[in-house]
């Protein structure tokens, strides 16, 4: 993959084209990420067709589309997740504060502390609650109990699970509520700083209850993180993101504010599939 | 099948649904009297095919507890202290035990562990986490086929292997042979339960930041543990009553080994040549020497079962880590 990469820096940068871009124009925090021309194929099946999007820093920006339009895999390129995935192959550059993640010294640990992620199916560890908050710490080399318990403590507070789960710190993960799980796997991931939040469809297994606890979650953690969330859900993307990604069939069909994509859609197909005639 | 055609038989079928149309009977109706006629049928065989598996289940339990019946009622009169303290007593003359045949037996089975269960858990994590397909398939079929080796052929292998360069019998030659049959049994195992582990857990690791190798130690095996174990235990149960290998190899010994390197006494072997021996006195002790035998083997099963439920309550939250209730601020 390396040697796509050296190529992938001759690349002609992107052109702001269209007014696509215009709503990003207008906001005052700075590009955490920046995506520049993104080709990404699965053995020959081609499933991101030249993306360039600028994802800002303090803003949740969510990914829309139908199954399999390739949001996830584009979630998943920052923070090189696909790099697990045999035979798959990208072409382009993913920058994030303005260093490419691609580049071959960098350090895939390093980045992936910087940049966290919350998956579908909540995912705890089979060990205690404090086990899996502090397992990220223990990774990192984290010794300093003290320091590991002040920042279990702050990572749990931070995801508002702090109050339910603070006296059974040394119970089973396995033995929370869905919902608890997945603020949990949050907490954890909070637990090693990172800059960069990335959520693959985290609600899409929560009652409607869990799901508004993360959502306000979301809400409160923008202030500090940058956050990517991919979500099946158009009313969710409505109510959390400040700018949406509208993808269909590997394509960008749009990209913009989400209050201006959600009530004047630019192009056809995206209004299409925000009121529901296909998906 | 050509266009006009394929529409032909389409339209055929358009018209045969119509005819049952018109002929005003619903498909329902049509088939509703085979049905009633056939319900009768359906419950019988419903009921021996019940039956049959029932019957199935308790000729298990049947055999397991006639055994055991067997020994106990056979082997409880010469079990004593005696018997699990002292020395075999020369013939003719009453009493002595079986003392070095079971700390023989422990000490081989001790070796087969050390042998077995690292390569077996290395490769069945190597199978799963890192193999190409074909190299796994490979390696699968292999296991599959030492499965089926005759153990006594692993004797003879320990034998011009290691016996005979060391030009002498010996507990290491015993232990090595009998680790090497648990080494496709705990591959296997392992290797079926380390893929049961869902992707997911392994890439939230992952996404942290943590290296494959530490995934793998920390988050994959802990979360297959309780088959991994019960494999080991299966395999440990299986080479626990295994004689012919070490017929070549452990040799049998009728007073205290003198190093791990001279002929050691097992219990098989033990049991063998007592209960192939002209004197009652030695047949009694055969069988408490197998009582003794499958006793270990219980032992072990048990407290690999305690072990597991254990580890599964806390894992679903009935028991709690007790480390951590220092951490509560």
């Amino acid at each position: 993959m390396n040697g796509q990469k050296e190529t992938s820096i001759k690349l002609p940068k992107t052109k702001i084209t269209s007014g696509k871009l215009d709503a990003l124009m207008l906001t005052e925090t700075p590009t955490k990420i920046t995506v520049k021309k993104i080709n990404f194929y699965y053995g020959k099946q081609h499933v991101l067709k030249d993306i360039s999007i600028n994802i800002r820093g303090q803003k949740v920006t969510a990914l829309i589309g139908p199954s399999g339009c390739g949001k996830s895999t584009l979630l998943r390129t920052f923070n090189r997740m696909n790099d697990l995935i045999p035979h798959v192959r990208m072409e382009g550059e993913v920058l994030i504060d303005d260093r490419n993640i691609y580049h071959k010294e960098t350090d895939v640990v390093e980045l992936r502390r910087k940049v966290g992620m919350v998956f579908q199916k909540s995912t705890p560890f089979p060990k205690s609650i404090y086990d899996n908050v502090a397992y990220g710490l223990k990774i990192i080399g984290v010794k300093d109990k003290n320091l590991v318990n002040q920042i279990v403590e702050k990572s749990l507070h931070r995801a508002a699970l702090w109050d339910e789960v603070k006296d059974n710190l040394g119970k089973s993960a396995m033995a929370l509520s869905g919902g608890q799980q997945q603020r949990l796997c949050i907490a954890r991931a909070l637990a090693v700083g990172p800059e960069v939040l990335l959520m693959d469809e985290p609600c899409s297994a929560l009652d409607p209850g869990a799901t508004a606890k993360v959502e306000e979650l979301i809400f409160e953690l923008k202030n500090d993180y940058t956050i990517a969330i991919v979500t099946h859900n158009m009313q969710q993307a409505a109510r959390v993101s400040d700018f949406t990604v509208f993808l269909y069939l590997g394509e960008l069909v749009e990209f913009g504010s989400t209050d201006k994509m959600f009530t004047v859609p630019k192009d056809k197909r995206t209004e299409e599939y925000l009121t529901g005639k296909f998906g | 099948m050509s266009l006009p055609d394929r529409k032909r038989s389409k339209m055929d079928a358009h018209t045969i649904s119509k005819d049952l149309m018109v002929e005003d009977h619903s498909i329902n109706e049509l088939i509703g009297s085979a049905f009633q006629q056939t319900r009768q049928g359906r419950f019988i065989a419903d009921k021996i095919i019940v039956t049959c598996l029932s019957l199935c289940a308790m000729c298990v339990l049947f055999f397991l507890y006639s055994i055991l019946w067997h020994l106990l009622s056979q082997g409880i009169s010469s079990l004593n202290l005696e018997f699990l303290t002292h020395l075999p007593k020369p013939v003719g003359e009453d009493g002595g035990g079986m003392a070095n045949a079971i700390v023989g037996s422990l000490i081989l089975l001790g070796i087969a562990v050390l042998v077995g269960v690292p390569i077996g858990l290395g490769s069945g994590i190597y199978l799963s986490e890192y193999a190409n397909q074909r190299f796994a398939q490979i390696v699968r079929f292999v296991t599959d086929v030492m499965n089926g080796i005759p153990s006594i052929v692993y004797g003879i292998f320990a034998y011009t292997v290691f016996v005979v360069p060391l030009k002498s019998f010996s507990a290491f030659s015993g232990g090595i042979a009998l680790g090497i049959m648990m080494i496709p049994m705990i591959t296997r195992t392992t290797e079926s339960f380390i893929r049961m582990v869902p992707v997911h857990l392994r890439e939230a690791g992952l996404a942290l930041g943590t290296p494959k190798w530490r995934v793998i130690v920390d988050i994959v095996v802990p979360s297959s543990l309780g088959g991994i174990v019960t494999g080991i235990m299966v395999s440990l149960a299986r080479v626990a009553g295994e004689t012919a290998p070490l017929l070549f190899t452990a040799f049998g010994n009728r007073f205290w080994h003198s190093s791990l390197f001279q002929p050691i006494a097992a219990l098989p072997l033990q049991i063998f040549s007592y209960a192939i021996s002209p004197f009652d006195d030695w047949h009694r002790q055969a069988w408490a020497g197998a009582l003794v035998l499958i006793m270990i083997v219980f032992i072990m099963n048990f407290s690999a079962v305690y072990f597991v439920s254990r580890q599964n309550q806390f894992i679903t939250g009935k028991i709690t880590n007790k480390r951590m209730r220092g951490m509560k601020n």
